[in-house]
């Protein structure tokens, strides 16, 4: 295959545009298709579901239709399950935030097992600020794209949380589209789920405008948790910053993260970091872990990327031991540590509590 | 009374090159209440012996034995080493991310004592053992070792010294990378704890100054993996003065 830019893969909203998949795909190869053909091929239900979220000062979520301006101004399928799900929804889900807004959580809880598809819009005025949590929970068999879109100056944090049953399966494209000025920061964080593949992505439109992405994720036995990063630097001093922590345990537990960085040429001035970093708990694991940084200019302030899988730090538990925490709390410690970093990234008290005891619960049941 | 007793101790660890043999037959008694100055060149197995009696797992011990109060302590794991009264405050403290230093202290605490410190009284005293160590109150919150400075790594560790009150302390190098003023803030640390607890401390240390500050009792030198010399304090002034010339000589 050729060497491919990253800005000039192939999208489009059309399922049957894209050639069928077979596994060996860049942007399959490391995911279970056979698992995942329903979402790839099959049809889906595009209807509402139920959401529920409180009042919210600042906001407003409503159901929109397709034809609705925004839809499509984040970005554009580049996977065929992602263009299934945009063939496929009839409403998007609307979540508006103007000046500054209360933080809104947003939660859907039964989507059911029937395949379906879904759209999501996250839109910030100029200058709004504000946190929005996706709160994801329950059954399903999901297709979908959340596009983020942040007009100038806007300062916003978009927290989407994979708390799956055990079974469900959960493709997503997160596309983000960042205005002069403005700040987006992402978090993904995965925990429950068969299969959850979230793909997010950071358009930096315009001068000024700056991206934190952050992930954090705790594969079990069997559980297949998947991040492909996408940062596009497209306008003189933008800034980025990527960092994804994972934890594996158990037979099978599978984690990907894939990091693309193009800083294209008429992004002078650019500022990113990413890196990606793993801890194996048990044998039987499998952790990719792949960082590409693609740079078209050379009038750039700093590009760098780290990557590092591993297990415990000894120097660490040592040191914890040696003041008389025994060796399996300090390990508990040490990864709740290591995790947490990102979740400390929050800035949501409750959420934050409410993620460190689910972590806690993992932990637990990885003894 | 309690007692350190270190015989005959024989440690090697595992290096690319195969096996290095570092300790060659160590002995040193200490006693509960006793200061121990140990000084030697660099790479003699000074932080290999501390790290040893602490149970680091690299450091093989092939002969010998380490008792303390009659237990023999190279059958314990490392915290248990730690729960029976033995602590290493260490010359490269170790930086734990996501572990705030308020948690850790608590969950240190809870497992040297068995239960939880009161809640009413820990953070008063957690709070004013930082003050007496002039440690800003926003370390509390901060993640362990984490972007401190050397010296205030050294602090943090006597900090931990004097909260959870072990029975035997060996400073590793706690004076190293000290200014003056935290050199005497420590000292004042490390002698508070000698003065309210009855602490047994064996000071590794390339300097005379913190001696003067913390006064040994004994002074042993360590040269080649062993005791080469052992005298009182004013065997410091001596090496101060002429270096370890003569005892690489003499092994020579
Ligand atoms: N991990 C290791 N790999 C290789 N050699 C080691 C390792 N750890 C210790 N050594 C060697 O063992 C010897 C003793 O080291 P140790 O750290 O105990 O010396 P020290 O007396 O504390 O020195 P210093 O005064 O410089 O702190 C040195 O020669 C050192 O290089
Ligand atoms: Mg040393």
């Amino acid at each position: 295959m050729p060497v491919q830019t990253r800005s000039e893969r192939f999208s489009s909203t059309v399922h049957s545009e894209f050639p069928e998949v077979t596994g060996r795909e860049a942007i399959w190869k490391y995911s279970p298709v056979d698992k995942l053909r329903e979402l790839i091929d099959g049809e889906l239900d595009g209807a509402p579901y139920a959401v529920l979220y409180p009042e919210a000062a600042g906001t407003t979520v409503e159901w929109v239709d397709r034809s609705h301006e925004l839809v499509g101004a984040a970005g554009t399928p580049e996977d065929r399950a992602a263009a299934n799900a945009w063939t496929s929804f009839e409403k998007a889900l609307h979540i508006r935030l103007e000046g500054e807004a209360e933080t809104l959580t947003v939660t859907r809880a039964g989507l059911g097992d029937a395949p379906r598809a879904a759209h999501t819009l996250i839109t910030a005025a100029k200058g709004a600020t504000g946190l929005v949590v996706l709160d994801s929970q329950g059954v399903a068999k999901l297709t979908e794209n959340l596009e983020i879109v942040l007009e100038a100056d806007a300062n916003v944090t978009v927290v989407s949380v994979q708390e799956w049953d055990d079974t469900a399966l959960h493709l997503a494209s997160q596309f983000a589209r960042i205005g002069h000025g403005a700040t987006l920061t992402h978090i993904i964080v995965s925990l429950g789920g068969e299969i959850v593949r979230v793909n997010p992505s950071a358009h930096l439109a315009e001068e000024g405008a700056e991206a934190e992405l952050y992930g954090v994720y705790f594969a079990d036995a069997g559980q297949h948790l998947e991040q492909q990063v996408y940062v596009n630097h497209d306008a003189p001093h933008t800034r980025s910053r990527v960092t994804y922590k994972g934890a594996l345990n158990g037979d099978g537990a599978h984690t990907v993260w894939i990091g693309d960085v193009l800083i294209g040429r008429t992004a002078t001035g650019t500022d990113t970091y990413e890196q990606n970093r793993n801890l194996v708990l048990s044998d039987g694991t499998r952790a990719d872990s792949i960082p590409n940084l693609e740079i078209e200019t050379g009038d750039i302030e700093g590009a760098g990327h780290a990557s590092a899988t591993g297990r415990f730090d000894d120097e660490q538990l040592f040191y914890l031991q040696a003041r008389g925490i025994p060796e399996d709390e300090a390990r508990r410690l040490v990864v709740l540590g290591f995790l947490s970093e990102i979740v400390q990234k929050i800035g949501e008290p409750v959420l934050e509590a409410r993620l460190h005891e689910a972590l806690e619960a993992e932990l637990q049941a990885a003894r | 009374m309690s007692t350190l007793e270190i015989r005959d101790l024989k440690v090697s660890i595992e290096t690319d090159q195969g096996t290095k043999h570092i300790l060659k037959g160590v002995d040193l008694t200490i006693n509960e209440g006793e200061i121990h100055a140990v000084m030697g060149p660099n790479g003699s197995g000074k932080s290999t012996l501390a790290y040893t009696i602490a149970g680091h797992p690299r450091y093989k011990v092939e002969g010998g034995s380490i008792t303390f109060d009659g237990q023999n302590v190279l059958e314990m794991s490392v915290d248990e080493r730690a729960r029976a009264g033995l602590f290493l405050a260490m010359q490269y403290p170790v930086e734990i991310p996501g572990v705030t230093v308020t948690n850790f202290l608590r969950t240190a605490k809870t497992a040297i004592d068995g239960e939880e410190p009161s809640i009413r009284h820990w953070g008063a005293t957690v709070k004013d053992a930082m003050g007496k160590l002039r440690m800003d109150p926003s370390f509390a919150a901060r993640n362990v070792n984490e972007g401190f400075s050397g010296g205030e790594k050294k602090r943090h560790e006597i900090l931990q010294l004097e909260l959870l009150k072990p029975k035997f302390a060996i400073l590793d190098e706690t004076d190293s990378g000290l200014d003056v003023d935290a050199l005497k803030i420590v000292s004042e640390g490390v002698n508070r704890a000698h003065q309210e607890t009855g602490l047994g401390v064996l000071l590794i240390t390339h300097y005379t100054r913190i001696l003067r500050y913390i006064k040994p009792d004994f002074v042993h030198v360590f040269v080649d993996g062993k005791v080469a010399e052992e005298g009182g304090p004013e065997l410091a002034e001596r090496l101060e003065d002429e270096g370890y010339d003569r005892y690489l000589v003499a092994q020579a």
